[in-house]
């Protein structure tokens, strides 16, 4: 069976298209699941990464999350934090409270596996449009619109944390 | 709890057709039961694979009833074949669950009814319900031996609306079933609440249209449905709605407005309704068809 932790590992060679300037691991993460043809085993993959999710240490926070972390728009009661590291470089940490959200704590391990120490600038970049080429092209509009929102909150926290920080 | 005693826990809700709905502690006295087919169908793609009643499979409203290129659903040939590939036979009980308060599991019944299948339910309460009682999921997809199905040919006339008879119920000033949203009824919405616009380049509804949503038939504590005495005060005193008139339900796509379909097809006894699929993807973009908000 091949797992998350597995296909993290796999090396695919990368082919930059020039055309995005997403950060890399995104990028190999996005070749990757795009080369499985087989929906059933894209699924398995995507559920391995579901199992793989937890819910922030009590250091990052605790229930009840505020609601000024909460991914609008979300079915699944998603919270998204950003923490900027020393290497100026972001960390995502995500809450989910319903837990038969299975589409969400994949996509949250994804985007912490993919986006957390990459190049703020290159996370700014990113289309939430990616949910349908981890999720595929059928996925509901429901579905689409709350994972999409993931993307966009972290983004928004991302900007906002770097436009204070240039102030400062 | 024996099964025959929550049979009779459904009955005494008072429905006009009892067998069509199981509650959960029949499906766990049902596991191994040859003859009953449990059957998942949810919105989220990745929710059977995450964890399944045993013995459940899957049928997903995309990729198994939905014509693969037209807007329409899976032809007889195509019906034969999910059912014999899901270990169906013709006088199999199909037991129907899923997220979204059954949602889609009401949808794909409805589908089953097109092709006539005689013996099918909704496990009342759906996937939530299951899971709050820490009954237990499963990830082993099972194996079912093929059986030899044979399904009609597809017979919509009784159970679907098309949008000719549509304009033609609004003739006749017949009732219509708005069950989405007030915001969407309205027009101030063009999609559900915290939906994307999906496509729909007008607001509004079908000029005559009720707004009854379809989440007033369940107890939002479990998702179970109301009573028969509960849901006749909403569809009947205060909506007016006749059991031998005939009735037409919509939403946005058909899936909300085939679970009202069941309520008031099932649970009630009304005799004479239609959902109509196209719902407001289709009227909120036809050219000249009449609209109020």
């Amino acid at each position: 069976m091949l797992t998350a932790d597995l296909f993290d590992y796999i090396q695919f060679k990368f082919r930059a298209d020039g055309v995005n300037n997403y950060p890399k691991k995104l990028n190999e993460f996005l070749e990757k699941i795009s080369s499985i043809k087989d929906e059933s085993q894209r699924i398995e993959i995507l559920v391995d990464y579901a199992d793989k999710f937890s819910n922030p240490s009590r250091e990052i926070a605790e229930p009840p999350y505020p609601s000024a972390c909460k991914v609008p728009f979300c079915e699944s009661g998603v919270f998204v934090w950003t923490i900027m590291q020393e290497n100026n470089t972001p960390k995502f940490y995500f809450a989910i409270e319903n837990p038969q959200g299975i589409s969400a704590k994949a996509l949250a391990v994804i985007l912490d596996r993919t986006l957390s120490g990459q190049p703020p600038e290159q996370i700014l970049n990113v289309d939430p449009d990616i949910v349908y080429k981890i999720f595929g092209q059928e996925l509901s509009m429901g579905k689409n619109l709350g994972l999409s929102g993931m993307v966009l909150i972290l983004q928004n926290e991302l900007k906002s944390l770097m436009e204070k920080g240039l102030k400062n | 709890m024996p099964a025959t005693e929550e049979l009779a826990e459904v009955i005494e809700k008072g429905y006009a057709h009892p067998e069509t709905l199981v509650t959960t502690e029949w499906v766990q006295e049902h596991l191994s039961d040859n003859f009953v087919r449990i059957v998942e169908s949810n919105e989220d793609q990745l929710l059977y694979s995450s964890g399944h009643i045993p013995g459940a499979v899957q049928i997903d409203w995309t990729k198994d009833l939905n014509d693969p290129v037209k807007r329409d659903y899976l032809d007889r040939k195509k019906f034969e074949n999910l059912m014999s590939r899901n270990g169906i036979s013709n006088d199999t009980k199909v037991v129907l669950y899923g997220d979204k308060n059954n949602w889609w599991a009401c949808y794909a019944f409805w589908v089953f009814k097109l092709f006539g299948h005689k013996n099918a339910a909704i496990m009342d309460g759906g996937r939530v319900k299951w899971e709050k009682e820490n009954r237990q999921f499963t990830r082993s997809i099972p194996k079912y031996n093929p059986t030899k199905y044979n399904a009609p040919e597809r017979k919509d006339k009784k159970l679907r609306a098309f949008r000719e008879q549509v304009l033609e119920h609004i003739e006749r000033h017949l009732p219509l079933v708005d069950v989405r949203s007030k915001e969407e009824y309205t027009g101030e919405r063009l999609h559900m609440p915290n939906y994307p616009n999906e496509g729909a380049l007008r607001g509004g509804h079908i000029p005559g249209a009720e707004n009854i949503t379809w989440s007033t038939a369940v107890n939002l504590e479990d998702g179970t449905f109301k009573t028969a005495d509960e849901l006749n005060k909403i569809y009947k005193d205060e909506h007016k709605l006749e059991h031998n008139q005939e009735i037409i339900t919509y939403c946005r796509i058909g899936e909300r407005s085939s679970h009202t379909w069941f309520v008031l097809t099932y649970l009630l006894g009304y005799n004479k309704v239609r959902n109509y699929d196209g719902s407001w993807t289709e009227w909120g973009n036809l050219v000249g068809v009449p609209i109020e908000k």
